[in-house]
């Protein structure tokens, strides 16, 4: 079991010729990732790394192939096209890797995608992974590791330290899902905890947000409410000044709401262990692993 | 990407927004010549991106136009919360019965634009909100269908009682909605929306932020970037294709990944030091990109020391190395550089290192308080 992607995923990669998709790509099927198909308009009849058919239109790739799933490659110009098109196609779960995609254009797919029921992961992520099962998306494959921790986070690189921290000290992951640091994006901190509450093969979640908006502070609203598993959170941005946008679009402290004072109490005020810097994460999750009746089956 | 306010005004007018004459000046015998076809007294208002240009002396009015060439001569030059007014904005003064708040934000929380509205005009916005939040009316806009006529003329009867006005405040309204949409805005304000004591209703002040993410496809708004109000090797980041902010420490950073970044910079200041800089030198890892970074950093003086924290996925962290060697060979770094790298190409990476006499960590904590001793041993 996991959250969003498993198994059962049947993957087609929109951009899969161009430069990231087709590197990504080899990167997936070398995970063990179903990739199933690629669209490139124009290049339909080909055949990707000689294995995954490649069609003109996502339509035309679910009605051949069965996919249940997309992973977006294509520039930021073409990006709400490609999200459109998926959302149109019928597929369930949508991953939109491109970073740089204009806000304005997000305001147009969110309802767009939600109308068809797909759910849409991005923009500007990493994507997920379901160790030994599949990866959509960057997330490098070998620093992950089967187990019972669920992630989610708003960053990429940040996630891989924190995995990798993880994994090197034999703890394991169910699904670890990067929603993205865009201030319009179509998965929030709680869609991943509700998911993970859910998700009989995670124990425990891990929670890494940023400073700018107030996700975090209504994501420990829900934990307090809803969520019965431990969570393990960190905040980056402490020493971040005001009004400055931090590489991510969506880290930026307006006025003064946003901080990540402001996220670490509220994470606190919901019992959430909070990490004081990303190495704290090993012995936090032990901690709390330990208490949890799951892991001594 | 901000505005200056005689750029938004351009924008705000070409939509229909009635606005009182004006142009800019950068010499004040440009505003004086402003002033005298402007007729009557003049405003003369600083142009930076900062609040609080009024209070701090970049606001003044003028009764003739050598008033106004003298005003533009006070102003231009002055330094605003760190920047340096290069241009003034000469509009007539106009007399004023109310004051009121008209503002779009692009909201995270329920994803749409959203119209504020309020009678208490003229001051912080923020301000109005914190205190005295039932002053304010907000409105989510369906970005599907836009403003639509009843929507605005509800919020323009908070403001106005009077029919005409309200009407011509809903007009304001849908035309700033217009703007807002057509040139992929993330805030557009008019603070204050006013009316005269004839009854007509005014923009007196134009602020627009622009999505970054709109400025590939829009090279006509990309073009009104002013570098000259921006801090310089910030200008040279961007060129360079780097995310870089400066700070006041002297720990300097170059990371992958913004989060990363962010919790680099906070373990740096846990261990006691101060970062100088926030850099995140992105997905892609062109040594091109490496040696630019330590170009902008070391042009610091701050900067004792130099943090690599890189953790390689599509980074390539030979690339890293390859591009510290070619840094190193091109020019002197006078200050240590500490390099973490773990990830993609992590041995190639090392020993390239190992070949310019210089070694890798692979923990992030390890690798922090190296360089924060270094710097605390260097002062």
């Amino acid at each position: 079991m996991s959250i969003f992607g498993n198994r059962e995923t049947r993957l087609v990669v929109q951009g899969i010729t161009g430069r990231d998709g087709s590197f990504h790509t080899r990167q997936m099927l070398e995970y063990g990732t179903g990739v199933v198909a690629g669209v490139t308009p124009g290049k339909g009849g080909q055949r990707f790394a000689d294995t995954v058919p490649v069609f003109n239109t996502v339509a035309e790739a679910v009605r051949e192939t069965g996919a249940n799933a997309a992973v977006i490659y294509v520039p930021p110009v073409g990006a709400a096209g490609a999200m459109f098109e998926a959302a149109d196609a019928g597929l369930s779960l949508i991953v939109c890797i491109t970073e740089g995609v204009p806000v304005m254009d997000m305001t147009r797919v969110l309802p767009y995608v939600r109308e068809r029921g797909a759910r849409l992961i991005g923009p500007n992520c990493p994507g997920l992974i379901t160790p030994g099962e599949c990866k959509v998306g960057i997330i490098p494959g070998n620093i992950c590791a089967p187990g019972r921790v669920g992630l989610v986070s708003r960053s990429g690189t940040l996630t891989y330290e924190v995995v990798n921290q993880l994994t090197r000290s034999g703890i394991g992951q169910s699904t670890c899902v990067g929603i993205g640091g865009d201030p319009l994006n179509g998965t929030s901190f709680i869609d991943c905890l509700r998911a993970f509450q859910e998700d009989p093969s995670t124990d425990l979640i891990v929670m890494l947000g940023e400073i700018g908006g107030t996700d975090e502070q209504n994501a420990a609203r829900f934990v307090r409410e809803q969520v019965t598993k431990p969570v393990v959170g960190f905040i980056a941005g402490q020493t971040a000044p005001p009004g400055r946008r931090m590489g991510h679009a969506g880290a930026i402290i307006s006025g003064s709401s946003g901080t990540a004072a402001e996220k670490i109490a509220a994470f606190e005020a919901a019992g959430i262990a909070v990490m004081k810097r990303p190495a704290d994460v090993v012995e936090l999750v032990r901690a709390r692993l330990a208490g949890t009746t799951r892991m001594k089956r | 990407m901000n505005l200056h306010e005689y750029q938004a005004r351009t924008l705000f007018r070409a939509a229909g927004i009635p606005m009182p004459d004006g142009d800019v000046a950068t010499t004040p015998s440009e505003a004086e010549t402003i002033a005298r076809r402007l007729g009557g007294t003049t405003v003369i208002k600083a142009q930076v991106h900062a609040g609080g240009r009024g209070k701090a002396g970049g606001v003044k009015l003028a009764g003739t136009p050598g008033e106004a060439g003298e005003a533009a001569e006070k102003i231009l030059g002055m330094t605003i919360k760190g920047l340096v007014v290069q241009r003034v904005l000469v509009v007539p003064a106009a007399e004023i019965a109310s004051e009121a708040y008209v503002g779009l934000i692009m909201d995270r929380a329920t994803q749409r634009p959203v119209l504020m509205v309020s009678a208490a005009g003229g001051i912080d916005i923020e301000e109005v909100a914190a205190r005295t939040p039932e002053k304010i009316a907000r409105l989510g806009v369906d970005p599907r269908y836009g403003l639509l006529p009843h929507q605005a003329l509800g919020l323009a009867f908070f403001l106005y009682r009077d029919v005409a006005q309200a009407r011509a405040a809903a007009r304001i309204m849908e035309q700033l909605y217009q703007v807002f949409t057509a040139n992929g805005c993330s805030l557009a304000e008019i603070n204050p929306l006013v009316t005269t004591p004839e009854g007509r209703v005014l923009a007196l002040d134009a602020k627009l932020s622009v999505d970054d993410n709109e400025l590939d496809r829009r090279p006509d708004l990309a073009l009104l970037r002013d570098e000259s109000a921006e801090e310089p090797s910030e200008v040279q980041a961007r060129r360079a294709n780097l995310t870089f902010i400066k700070l006041e420490g002297n720990v300097g950073c170059v990371v992958n990944g913004a989060g990363l970044a962010m919790a680099t910079m906070d373990l740096v200041k846990y261990y006691g030091g101060e970062p100088a800089n926030f850099l995140d030198i992105g997905g892609s890892s062109n040594p091109d990109k490496v040696v630019n970074a330590l170009r902008i950093i070391t042009s610091d003086r701050n900067v004792k020391a130099i943090l690599f924290n890189i953790f390689g996925g599509i980074t390539r962290t030979d690339d890293v190395a390859n591009g510290i060697k070619t840094a190193l060979a091109q020019f002197p770094v006078q200050v240590p550089i500490v390099v973490r790298l773990t990830g993609t190409n992590e041995a190639a990476a090392v020993s390239i290192l190992q070949g310019i006499g210089m070694t890798a960590l692979s923990d992030m904590d390890e690798a922090v308080q190296k360089v924060v001793a270094m710097v605390q041993e260097a002062a």
